[in-house]
């Protein structure tokens, strides 16, 4: 293709993105009903700008190796295992039981066996950004029902790996395939074994150390270039061997998910995981033929209702078993009711493995979008009317009901002498901290200790967010870059209002300007200073609870001052005078005290 | 009898009499003398470490001035914290079962201000009822006070006979014989 033709071919996608993305959110309707909107409208069923999705929509599938990539980078075994019990129990029979009965409503519409249990795997997968948004919209992500949606959900993640692995095997058998007997078919087993065997030897030995070394290097784009030469690399040993890439890549995302460059790399691959995946989605609506809507709109609208109302009905009869009560049963049913865009991805890959023929995907894919763009309006008529058949008890929020599946409440940045103290001192309270550090060889040595500490520059949005700015309640700075942290609070107040900020500060300056945006701010240098100026007293000879009183006093005027002085930062003359004036009423309020004690013989009371 | 003193002065410098008392009974043989604003500046106060202190004694013996006619704040501070719930007092509380508590305290006002005519319109022993019920409520055995009245007009003399007289007092005890004027009945005399 000309460089024109892929100029042209890619503001087309671009602009197809920017006008419909927004417009479904603004309509409630989350951004992957947007690009498929946006494929649709250009694609071949409207407005036929683009003629040949296929070379589009292998490309973009490099989009889902990546979605897998940080689905495996961002599992935490430890969480997996304390919420094992949602997990493996709720989530194991919602994905069994779905599979289950919506095979059967494929088999009900016609489908073959193998093309009803690929539709029921499809659309056993919820979608994971609609339905958390929701469940965020209603504030019910921190009650049971949350948790519980938020490990059904995960175990639907771990679920793709499986199922997209078994769909190949799915596949009617070609003439040729079957002859090879005995030996000859171990050895694609045991290429495959020697493969993730390297991987995760590579993983060990040879990625981590050569990411330390570019860390040093402090040059951001050698860290993207690295993330995404391992991601393909993966990929591209896997399919080598005969393995799917997206299985390849979501193993190696979780040998790097325990290093301490996790979230750099999230950060790094985050972005191209968006727009690739976002092409996806584009793509996908680009073949959906919606030529079936028009044609047969009653199977179509009857196959998305059967689908529908099954999973429904399985959301809630599980909840309902694991002690949810109906008002919640009936959230969580309905937040999960939808196909999700994973469904997509396993009718790609079913489509490409020939078990099912490009009609029958054109009608699930419709099928799916169908639901997606339901759940809102399922959740408007739910508010209406359901409300007055299922109980009506509030849900009441204790504090045993508040999950954090999105991460803890602290965020510190800066792991050095300063921030270790804040850290031990929180930890020893049970409270939950994301510790980001810029200095390797510093994470080297505290991570022997047990910390979990991640290489992130806290001055980057997109690390904050990775590091869960948006759901936290407290972001401590105890790094020494002080510009750094100005830039940082002024993010955070931009885009993490809700967010409270507590900063070091190295000099009596930068107090000035931390106090001038309104932060807490703490001096570096002032509490050893004070505490030695008491050792100093009490070696004198001051008894330690008057020592103690005096530095008390002079903390508290000292404080004063600087709160006094901060409004004139930008004149030097005037903190220069202010700064002589509060030396001379310092020593004046001292006098005083020790005047009055002069005065009175003794303690009144002896 | 093993005897330990609590001394709670917060600005020992600017006293006089109690820092004099003070002075007077450190190094007598069977009394562990300890300042506890000198112990815990910022009122955190080590409750087993205390706790641990009066299982070793016999005589508890509160040394302070009658802040208005209560006592400096870090003693009710250690009062409500090393008094505790199932040690002092209350089912299974009775650590100090037996022990003897004895206040010495220190007042601004002359004798005669402390009677139904005086201008503190009360006795002594009536304002300090609360800290003798708290003594009887753990078990012990309250004492009368040992008080030094009118410390502002004290002169050098008065107040070398009264710290002696507080040495002689507590090394007594230590070697085993209570002074019988500090023994209490259960309903004391008002006098008016």
């Amino acid at each position: 293709m000309s460089t024109h033709g892929f100029l042209h071919q890619a503001i087309i996608y671009l602009g197809a993105a920017l006008v419909m993305v927004p417009l479904a959110h603004r309509l409630g309707l989350g951004s992957v009903l947007g690009y498929l909107a946006a494929g649709v409208v250009i694609g071949p069923s409207a407005l036929g700008l683009i003629e040949d999705p296929e070379q589009v929509l292998h490309f973009s599938e490099f989009g889902v190796v990546l979605l897998l990539f940080l689905i495996g980078l961002e599992l935490n075994p430890r969480r997996l295992w304390t919420m094992r019990k949602p997990i493996f129990e709720m989530g194991g029979l919602q994905v069994a039981l779905c599979v289950a009965g919506l095979a059967l409503v494929g088999l009900a519409f016609g489908f073959d066996n193998r093309a009803s249990l690929v539709l029921g795997m499809g659309f056993a997968m919820s979608s994971t950004a609609l339905a958390l948004q929701l469940l965020r919209e209603k504030n019910l992500h921190q009650i049971p029902v949350g948790e519980s949606s938020f490990a059904v959900l995960l175990f639907q993640d771990l679920a793709v790996i499986p199922m997209m692995a078994a769909i190949p095997l799915l596949a009617p058998v070609a003439a040729g395939a079957e002859s090879a007997g005995g030996i000859a078919r171990l050895i694609p087993f045991a290429k495959v074994l020697l493969a993730l065997a390297g991987v995760i030897l590579a993983g060990r030995y040879v990625i981590r150390p050569i990411f330390r070394v570019m860390a040093r290097t402090h040059i951001r784009e050698i860290f993207t270039a690295f993330a995404l030469a391992i991601v393909f690399g993966v990929a591209l040993l896997m399919d080598a061997v005969g393995l799917s890439m997206a299985l390849g890549t979501f193993l190696a995302g979780i040998l790097l998910a325990e290093s301490e460059f996790r979230h750099e790399l999230e950060v790094d691959i985050e972005p191209f995981k968006g727009l690739l995946l976002g092409l996806f989605f584009i793509a996908v609506g680009m073949s959906m033929q919606l030529g079936i809507l028009k044609s047969d709109p009653l199977l179509v609208l009857g196959l998305v209702l059967a689908l529908l109302s099954v999973k429904l009905a399985v959301l809630f009869g599980i909840a309902r078993l694991f002690r949810h009560s109906r008002q919640e049963s009936a959230l969580f049913a309905l937040a999960l009711s939808q196909g999700g865009e994973f469904a997509f991805v396993l009718f790609g890959v079913a489509t490409e493995a020939k078990v099912l023929e490009p009609s029958q995907t054109g009608l699930l894919n419709i099928a799916i979008a169908l639901s997606m763009a339901a759940t809102p309006f399922l959740f408007m008529l739910h508010e209406r009317i359901a409300n007055r058949w299922l109980d009506s008890t509030p849900v009441e929020l204790g504090p045993e009901h508040h999950a954090r599946p999105e991460g803890n409440p602290v965020i510190l940045a800066g792991y050095g002498r300063v921030g270790q103290v804040i850290g031990r001192l929180l930890h020893s309270q049970s409270i939950g901290i994301t510790i980001l550090e810029l200095d390797p060889g510093q994470i080297e040595t505290v991570r022997k200790f047990g910390w979990r500490t991640f290489y992130g520059d806290v001055s980057r949005l997109d690390m904050l967010r990775s590091a869960g700015a948006e759901a936290a309640k407290l972001l401590v700075l105890a790094i020494d870059d002080m510009e750094a942290v100005a830039r940082t609070i002024s993010l955070a107040k931009e885009h993490f209002p809700h967010l409270k900020v507590l900063v070091r500060a190295d000099s009596r300056i930068d107090a000035y300007h931390f106090i001038n945006t309104g932060v807490e701010v703490v001096r570096s240098t002032f509490a050893p200073g004070l505490e030695m100026g008491e050792e100093a007293l009490k070696l004198l000879g001051v008894p330690s609870h008057e020592t103690r009183s005096i530095a008390q006093r002079f903390k508290r005027y000292d404080r004063e001052q600087l709160f006094k002085a901060a409004k004139h930062v930008a004149d030097i003359d005037a903190l220069i005078t202010l700064s002589a004036q509060s030396k001379e009423e310092l020593s004046r309020i001292m006098a005083t005290d020790e005047k009055k004690r002069a005065e009175i013989v003794g303690d009144g009371w002896g | 009898m093993r005897v330990t003193v609590l001394f709670f002065h917060p600005f020992q410098r600017r006293s006089r009499v109690n820092r004099a008392l003070w002075k007077a009974i450190q190094g007598v043989p069977g009394v562990v003398a300890r300042d506890l604003y000198e112990l815990y500046p910022e009122y955190s106060i080590d409750v087993e470490r205390e706790q641990e202190t009066l299982l070793g004694t016999d005589v508890l013996v509160f040394q302070h001035p009658f802040y208005w006619y209560s006592c400096p704040s870090l003693m009710k501070e250690w009062l409500d914290s090393v008094l505790e719930y199932g040690w002092a007092y209350g089912e299974g509380g009775n650590k100090l079962e037996g022990k003897r508590w004895l206040q010495a305290i220190t007042t601004g006002g002359p004798e005669s201000a402390y009677h139904r005519e005086g201008y503190n319109h009360f006795s002594i022993i009536e304002l300090m009822r609360p800290f003798e019920q708290s003594a009887r409520r753990c078990g012990m055995v309250p004492l009368r006070p040992f008080v030094t009245h009118g410390s502002s007009v004290l002169d050098d003399a008065g107040l070398a006979a009264q710290a002696a007289r507080y040495r002689e007092l507590l090394a007594a005890i230590a070697a085993g014989s209570l002074p019988s004027e500090l023994l209490t009945d259960r309903c004391e005399e008002i006098r008016g």
